[in-house]
């Protein structure tokens, strides 16, 4: 019984990427982006906090970011999955929870890029803007934030990376992800071995290209610099 | 709402008489996977690192091969690098249908690890100054030589945080290993929320000891680089 004999990946046609593969790469997709940027958004909130003079506010993004980041993603998505439905009082679907996982979970990642992108921007930086009259806000919107920005977005981008490949987790959930239409695809046509390498390919050339990207970019920018 | 931990003394019907004793078992799973998968990925990963930076100059057949070997490993997502150990190789190379499910587990994470702790050794050797090489050479020392005695010694504590934070990320790997039926906390997690519907409380436990768990790791790498005087 080689099985290796009979691989057949004639099956393969554009009614099954249409049929199954398709939404499933759509909403890998969107839930990387919808992560990445609600990540974004909340991380800067978060190291922001981690910087505030006032102590509770430090002591409570500094927990948040440490609790998320030392239990396994899988765990997290169970965690959602179960509460949000408790506290918002009624199901929500396993789609719904992913963005709302992952937007959470990614925010405390994200938040230690950005921690490190205001670090590297001198303090020099602040104290000059504040000589010029800015306020402590101003200050850091127009100075410090920008120059952050522009130094953490290789790391933002190889994150993004690494995110996506995360999002296939939701298949601890059911979520219909990317994974999840191969597999629903090979189930369907009975081929469930030739179904996961093409996922595999699939992630890899969508991975290995971004970065790829990510590679050149950073090249240009430290050569331009 | 109120807390229930009686049910950690109820039956749950399988091989564990009872689930706190099921927890404890899935935790000795969990630190086995992760254990063993360490042992996989140091091993693999620091061969493919000299393996690319043997020459110095990240030329030549092997070093290329060692390069596609990292890029592969890191481009997959670990789960469905998991499924292909579990569903796709056994078909291919008939040896592996003697593994279970658990060493196709290890197997997965051990080399998907290999590939990153491959990265932290190329650039632990990128970090050196280039004249220690040129002088471990002027010395008469052959290039084995040199990597034994002058480059390895401080690759090893240049890389010594980052291979921390990687043992850490190892344990909380291991929780993938749940989808090819390996009884670990993940699994022990979602099958006891099912079965007692005291989620917070087997979610909590769970949590707690995988927190727990990446701890420990930290203390111990924390203490080995102490004990070497890196610290």
């Amino acid at each position: 019984m080689n099985q290796a004999m009979n691989l057949d990946l004639s099956f393969y046609t554009w009614g099954l990427f249409h049929d199954f593969i398709l939404k499933g790469l759509l909403f890998s997709l969107t839930l990387t982006l919808v992560a990445s940027v609600g990540g974004t958004f909340f991380g800067t909130g978060l190291a922001l906090m981690r910087r505030s003079s006032v102590a509770w506010m430090r002591i409570t993004a500094a927990t948040y970011v440490n609790v998320m980041r030392s239990v396994p993603l899988v765990m997290v998505i169970l965690w959602f999955y179960l509460l949000v439905p408790f506290l918002i009082g009624k199901p929500i679907g396993a789609e719904w929870s992913a963005f709302i996982t992952f937007t959470a979970f990614e925010a405390a990642y994200f938040s230690e890029i950005v921690r490190s992108g205001l670090q590297s921007v001198g303090v020099g930086q602040t104290n000059a803007a504040k000589a010029l009259g800015l306020s402590h806000t101003q200050a850091l919107r127009y100075v410090v934030l920008p120059q952050a920005f522009r130094n953490m977005v290789p790391v933002l981008l190889t994150q993004t990376i690494a995110l996506f490949q995360d999002t296939s987790l939701v298949y601890a959930i059911g979520a219909y992800d990317l994974l999840k239409g191969f597999e629903t695809a090979g189930k369907n046509y009975g081929r469930p071995i030739e179904v996961y390498m093409m996922a595999a390919l699939v992630y890899f050339v969508i991975c290995f290209a971004l970065s790829r990207a990510v590679k050149a970019m950073t090249k240009e920018r430290v050569g331009a610099a | 709402m109120s807390w229930h931990w009686e049910f950690l003394f109820d039956d749950p019907g399988g091989a564990a008489p009872t689930y706190w004793q099921w927890l404890f078992s899935a935790w000795g799973w969990t630190l086995a996977v992760a254990g063993l998968a360490w042992c996989v990925a140091l091993v693999v990963g620091v061969a493919i690192g000299l393996v690319r930076t043997w020459r110095g100059d990240d030329k030549g057949w092997a070093a290329g091969l060692a390069t596609a070997w990292v890029e592969l490993f890191r481009n997959i997502p670990l789960l469905v690098q998991v499924f292909l150990w579990y569903h796709v190789l056994p078909m291919l190379l008939p040896v592996f249908r003697h593994f279970s499910p658990f060493l196709l587990a290890v197997m997965a994470i051990g080399l998907f690890t290999s590939a990153r702790i491959a990265e932290q050794v190329r650039s632990g050797m990128g970090a050196l100054a280039k004249g220690q090489r040129a002088a471990a050479t002027a010395l008469g020392l052959s290039t084995g030589q040199s990597f034994r005695y002058v480059l390895l010694p401080q690759v090893g504590r240049i890389m010594w945080p980052a291979l921390t934070s990687e043992a850490m990320s190892i344990v909380k790997n291991s929780s993938v290993a749940f989808a090819v039926s390996v009884s670990e906390l993940t699994l022990f997690a979602m099958q006891a929320q099912e079965e007692t519907s005291r989620g917070i409380e087997v979610y909590l436990l769970v949590t707690g000891l995988y927190a727990f768990t990446a701890f420990m790791v930290y203390a111990l790498m924390t203490g080995i680089a102490a004990k070497a005087k890196w610290a």
